[in-house]
């Protein structure tokens, strides 16, 4: 059988995605600030994204004559390729992955923390004093969230005993090569395995992975920079960070970096703790809802449930990731710092142990 | 053919399909700066290029920049890179040992010491970290500087209790 690479999916649909996406932050924000937000171009505004690209691509390039030209050129493409090279070892259904590198979590996080080479080199070679000051203060900000979020990718990866993206994927579902126990503690007898559904997702599988999944998802805000914690671009005091000089398409492909790293996030949660390609529905009796909605592995169905309920579940998280934006004010620097080193850090070290206990125990 | 090769990965020998994976992820490299480079070039053919010194000038507010920007910075940012430094090398000591330390097939080989013995060393190597950054905490390298907001000296000639009963009136 003939497989083609995830690329030819991921690209148009990670365009499809920016072009709704920013259209969905503008109309949600419009909605929680009750305002009717962009409306005049297209149905319900619908085509403004697309205007917005249009005038964009159509705008002067303007490079500060201070600034290192050919740092100041590159750092969109690090920014943006750092990010799109993470979707490549995701997988989007039982049989249509990405590259299947063993050690698919590693690998991610490794080119994840690249995106803060990209925005230090844009920051630097603007050679602007805003945009220095955005980018210190995201360089720290991204590196002291990079220990929270390994950590508690590590807990899943304690509790799936596997590094490959796939393998956990699989273990959250119906067609799970081993006997998935009811909260994992096989004393109870429960068997889930063919039950499946939310059922068998980590987060029920193992309980304590409720609260790493959590720590994930602070720490994966203040990786995408993110409000509460868009110190770095907080615009009523840096006027845009780091991108403060970039101007025209150059700003769209950074902005892109930055959506792009949103779903990356949210897929990455998705497959970690939300059961990743598998179904919602669980299997009750003869009612086989998650039978049926997943297909037998292979087929061109079982393709097509995945990507869906991989794509939805992701983009319920960046949906949420937006409402937050809207929703909570910006925190200080030293809060910012307290959060992760002072809490994150110390209860993920905490939940580690705890997971190897229960691993052991159960 | 090269294009079908890397677009189909079928290959039979499990290290040159292990190879074709890593392959597919330069793929997504070359995929994605093709793509910013060509948005760029498109970019490049139809905007106008009209610059005179104003516009290049460096974005101040509106003010003109004094000096550069490539200043020293505060020395707490090396301190947390050291941090966090510390805790990734322990984070990359820790993914392979996550992978094994439960392993079913080795727990019985062993009676059931191998889980523990895994567990228990790991435990006391995060420990040793764990007092790392109890001592940068103790020693207040974990503090950022917080402002401290001042009020204001002004004096306002209109009373406190006039803008309390407004606040009052206007509170439903």
């Amino acid at each position: 059988m003939l497989m083609l690479t995830t690329l030819l999916f991921i690209l148009p649909f990670l365009v499809l995605y920016t072009i709704l996406g920013i259209y969905a932050e503008r109309k949600i924000s419009a909605f929680i600030q009750d305002r009717l937000g962009p409306m005049e171009v297209g149905y319900y505004g619908l085509a403004q994204t697309v205007a917005d690209l249009l005038k964009l691509i159509q705008k002067e390039d303007i490079i500060p004559t201070v600034a290192d030209k050919p740092l100041f050129k590159v750092a969109p493409i690090v920014i943006f390729v750092a990010v799109f090279t993470g979707f490549s070892v995701l997988p989007l259904s039982s049989t249509w992955m990405g590259a299947g590198i063993a050690t698919g979590v590693f690998f991610l996080l490794a080119i994840i923390a690249l995106d803060v080479i990209g925005i230090i080199m844009a920051g630097w070679s603007s050679n602007n004093k805003f945009s220095m000051l955005g980018t210190m203060r995201s360089a720290a900000q991204i590196i002291s969230y990079e220990v929270p979020l390994g950590l508690s990718i590590l807990c899943v990866c304690m509790v799936c005993e596997s590094l490959d993206l796939q393998k956990i994927s699989y273990q959250q579902g119906i067609y799970s090569p081993e006997t998935q126990y009811f909260l994992s503690i096989e004393a109870l007898g429960i068997d889930v395995t063919a039950i499946g559904g939310f059922l068998s997702w980590n987060i029920f599988r193992m309980p304590l992975l409720f609260f790493a999944w959590v720590i994930f998802f602070i720490a994966s805000l203040a990786e995408c920079n993110r409000a509460p914690f868009d110190l770095p671009e907080a615009e009523s005091e840096l006027v845009a960070g780091f991108h403060t000089e970039y101007s025209g398409f150059r700003f769209a492909i950074i902005m892109l970096g930055e959506y792009a790293m949103m779903l990356l996030v949210s897929i990455l949660g998705v497959i970690l703790f939300f059961g990743s390609w598998n179904s919602l529905l669980p299997n009750i009796g003869a009612i086989r809802l998650a039978t049926w909605t997943s297909g037998e592995p292979g087929t061109t169905a079982s393709t097509l449930w995945g990507i869906f309920w991989l794509m939805s579940k992701s983009l319920f998280f960046v949906a949420t990731q937006i409402w937050i934006r809207w929703t909570y004010p910006r925190l200080r620097v030293d809060q910012l710092m307290n959060v992760s080193w002072k809490y994150l850090t110390p209860f993920a070290l905490g939940l580690i142990i705890l997971c190897g206990f229960w691993k052991l125990i159960f | 053919m090269r294009l079908v090769w890397v677009l189909s990965l079928t290959a039979m020998d499990p290290r040159q399909q292990y190879l074709s994976d890593f392959g597919e992820i330069l793929l997504f490299m070359i995929a994605g700066v093709l793509f910013v480079v060509v948005a760029l070039l498109t970019s490049r053919l139809i905007r106008p290029d009209r610059p005179n010194a104003e516009k290049l000038a460096t974005y101040e507010s509106g003010e003109e920049p004094i000096s550069v920007a490539w200043t020293q910075f505060n020395i707490r940012f090396y301190i947390i890179a050291l941090i966090f430094l510390l805790f990734e090398v322990e984070i990359i000591f820790l993914f392979p040992w996550s992978t094994i330390f439960a392993n079913q097939e080795l727990i019985e080989q062993t009676n059931g010491a191998w889980g523990w013995f895994a567990f228990v060393e790991m435990v006391i190597f995060i420990l040793v970290l764990a007092l790392g950054l109890a001592y940068a905490w103790v020693n207040g390298h974990l503090d950022w500087i917080k402002p401290e907001p001042k009020p204001t000296e002004y004096k306002s000639p209109v009373p406190r209790e006039v803008y309390n009963q407004l606040n009052e009136r206007y509170r439903k």
